[in-house]
């Protein structure tokens, strides 16, 4: 009982992160109809930030100052973002989408090495953050209480974002936009201006996933190639565009892969990708997905 | 040849197209005697992916279709090979050959049938989702793939045992093997022209451009972009292959998705809309990387650039834009 208990925890674990990440790459399909190829890496950028910030530049800090820096990763990969989309993004909307497909993929290939060059190619780790939470008792068996923290964010973040979405007024700015691009800059919303918010968003979103998983992980170099592809098969199976899609597909993908890595390990990848190949034949939009 | 490329293209006359190919073709046949042997093993690797990417760009150039799974065709090809090699002890290149091709033919129409189902964004992300099966696969099952330390290859023979490869094997590599690729990449070249240039060739690049109009005049788009699927991973397949004896080992990496972005990477460097774009892409790339790698660890830093400013500033590649610096320069010249 306890065991499960603990598959449970880790399934949401994976589910919170995966979320983020998906999250993020919806909300920017959505809006703005590109797929990022470089998301992941903006994942492992936020890593790589916390983990300079409270790893190497706070090291030996007090708990409560680590925690304070522990969104620096986000901040930091919302800033990228907000540089990237205005410079490298905008020229690429009117052209076909092969196009942007690459430029992302380019973009991929130059942020994996930035990163590289500026923290080297060892791991980065932040694990004292993660040390000092200690544990809690999960009936016989402990677990530790800073995954507890992490699934929190997760859920906090999926309730603040379906607010933000469907409660306040850029929400409706960016839901009008999503759905009639021409009809909302017709109606005077400023189309540039939400591109950059919805895309700074997102990358908010996967820097915040790497931020918060990186002190019980590590950063290291291809973690955002990893990470994009299990995004992709979350968006794939809830649906690209949705958010309801992305946390529905994230949870579908944390308990199969918790299930996976304890009982068939070899294939948990494969049937990982198979169930996205199967979600797009029976439901070519994904579960959630507008067709 | 660059310049000359588009203009083939546009007059797609045969005769037209073998005054070019047949003294490029003897060029490349030259190469292992002028160059050093690093230079022909190097211009192999270039050539074996110029037929990876001919296949591919049969899907992006005339069908339209943007696969980022190339790699899974190219890595079933090598892994057939190792296979047969770990398994039924083969050592001929003849058959290793139609073991590829037969894989890659069971692969391709089975992925096929899932993937032009859908166009646009939902191909490109379903065929990476089936490539990485496949990658995972090569990556897990380490008792049967190797795992990430993969499969060695050993020289094979070719033509049915007349040449083998005791002895030296750069020299093996550089002048028999690197023969055996142009062969087969002139006669790959050669099957992909006629290909694209019959009715049915004609047919995908009708539905490329109009699937509409294509499926109202009687064409079934379905079955068309099925069989373009099949013929681009069999082409890619086979270049996996022919890569396997050249590199000794196959390991994971060429399954993964960002190889797939490298075989997309070449041949729009090159351009894919014209027949010539995606081996001039290759050749260069190769190159390029090549280069790259050797001159700094930050190589994909160069290469994204690269890529970045490519599809920023010459989205035609290397062929349309020297086709259009042609076309200027001749209207200036006679103006």
């Amino acid at each position: 009982m306890d065991v499960l208990l603990i598959h449970l925890l880790n399934s949401l674990l994976y589910a919170s992160v995966l979320f983020l990440i998906a999250g993020g790459l919806s909300l920017i399909y959505g809006v703005m109809r590109i797929v990022n190829l470089a998301h992941g890496n903006l994942y492992a950028f936020g890593a790589y930030v916390t983990a300079w910030a409270i790893g190497t530049v706070a090291a030996g800090a007090s708990v409560p100052v680590l925690l304070v820096l522990l969104p620096a990763g986000a901040l930091a990969a919302a800033i990228l973002g907000a540089v990237l989309e205005p410079t490298l993004l905008r020229p690429f909307y009117k052209r076909a989408e092969e196009y942007q497909l690459l430029c992302t993929f380019g973009l991929l290939m130059i942020l994996e090495d930035l990163m590289r060059f500026i923290w080297g190619p060892y791991p980065l780790s932040a694990s004292t953050l993660f040390e000092s939470f200690g544990s809690l008792p999960v009936g016989e068996s402990i677990y530790p209480t800073y995954n507890f923290l992490v699934i929190g964010v997760g859920a906090a973040a999926a309730i603040f974002l379906w607010a933000f979405v469907y409660r306040t007024k850029f929400g409706v700015v960016l839901r009008a936009t999503s759905q009639n691009m021409r009809m909302a800059s017709a109606l005077g919303v400023n189309v540039n201006r939400v591109y950059v918010q919805a895309f700074t968003l997102g990358c908010f979103m996967a820097g915040l996933g790497g931020a918060i998983i990186v002190p019980g992980q590590s950063a290291v170099l291809g973690m955002g190639v990893d990470a994009l592809v299990l995004a992709f098969i979350v968006v794939v199976i809830g649906g690209l565009g949705s958010l309801e899609g992305a946390l529905v597909g994230a949870l579908i993908v944390g308990f199969v892969r918790e299930a996976g890595i304890t009982w068939f390990a070899e294939i948990e990848l494969a049937v990982l990708y198979l169930i996205a190949a199967l979600v797009l034949l029976v439901r070519p939009a994904g579960l959630f997905g507008r067709p | 040849m660059s310049t000359l490329a588009p203009a083939l293209q546009q007059i797609g006359s045969t005769a037209q197209t073998l005054r070019v190919a047949v003294p490029i073709a003897a060029l490349l046949a030259l190469v292992p005697l002028v160059l050093p042997p690093y230079g022909a093993i190097l211009l192999a690797y270039g050539l074996v992916m110029a037929i990876g990417a001919l296949g591919f760009n049969l899907l992006l150039g005339y069908t339209g279709l943007l696969s980022f799974g190339h790699s899974a065709y190219f890595g079933v090809g090598a892994y057939a090979v190792a296979l047969m090699v770990k398994y039924l002890k083969v050592g001929s290149m003849e058959l290793f050959l139609v073991g590829a091709i037969a894989a890659s033919v069971l692969i391709t129409a089975l992925f096929g049938v899932v993937c032009v189902r859908y166009t646009r964004i939902f191909f490109g992300i379903l065929t990476l989702a089936l490539s990485q099966v496949l990658w995972s696969l090569a990556f897990k099952f380490f008792w049967v793939t190797g795992g990430t330390d993969g499969l060695r290859v050993p020289t094979p023979s070719l033509f049915g045992g007349l040449v083998t490869g005791a002895g030296d094997k750069t020299a093996f590599m550089s002048h028999a093997y690197y023969y055996y690729v142009l062969i087969m990449f002139c006669a790959c070249a050669a099957l992909m022209w006629v290909i694209v240039n019959s009715p049915f060739g004609m047919a995908l690049q009708a539905i490329r451009d109009n699937e509409t109009r294509a499926e109202f005049v009687g064409v079934r788009i379905w079955r068309y972009r099925w069989v373009a699927f099949l013929v681009s991973g069999v082409f890619t397949g086979l270049a996996g292959a022919l890569w396997v004896p050249l590199n000794g080992l196959t390991t994971p990496d060429i399954m993964h998705w960002t190889f797939s972005g490298e075989i997309v990477f070449m041949t729009v460097l090159g351009g894919f809309r014209s027949f010539a774009g995606p081996i001039i892409g290759a050749i260069v790339f190769n190159y390029l990387k090549t280069y790259a790698i050797g001159y700094t660890v930050y190589w994909q830093l160069l290469l994204g650039t690269v890529l970045v400013v490519l599809v920023l500033s010459l989205p035609t590649g290397i062929v349309g834009t020297a086709g259009k610096l042609a076309a200027k320069f001749r209207a200036r010249s006679s103006g």
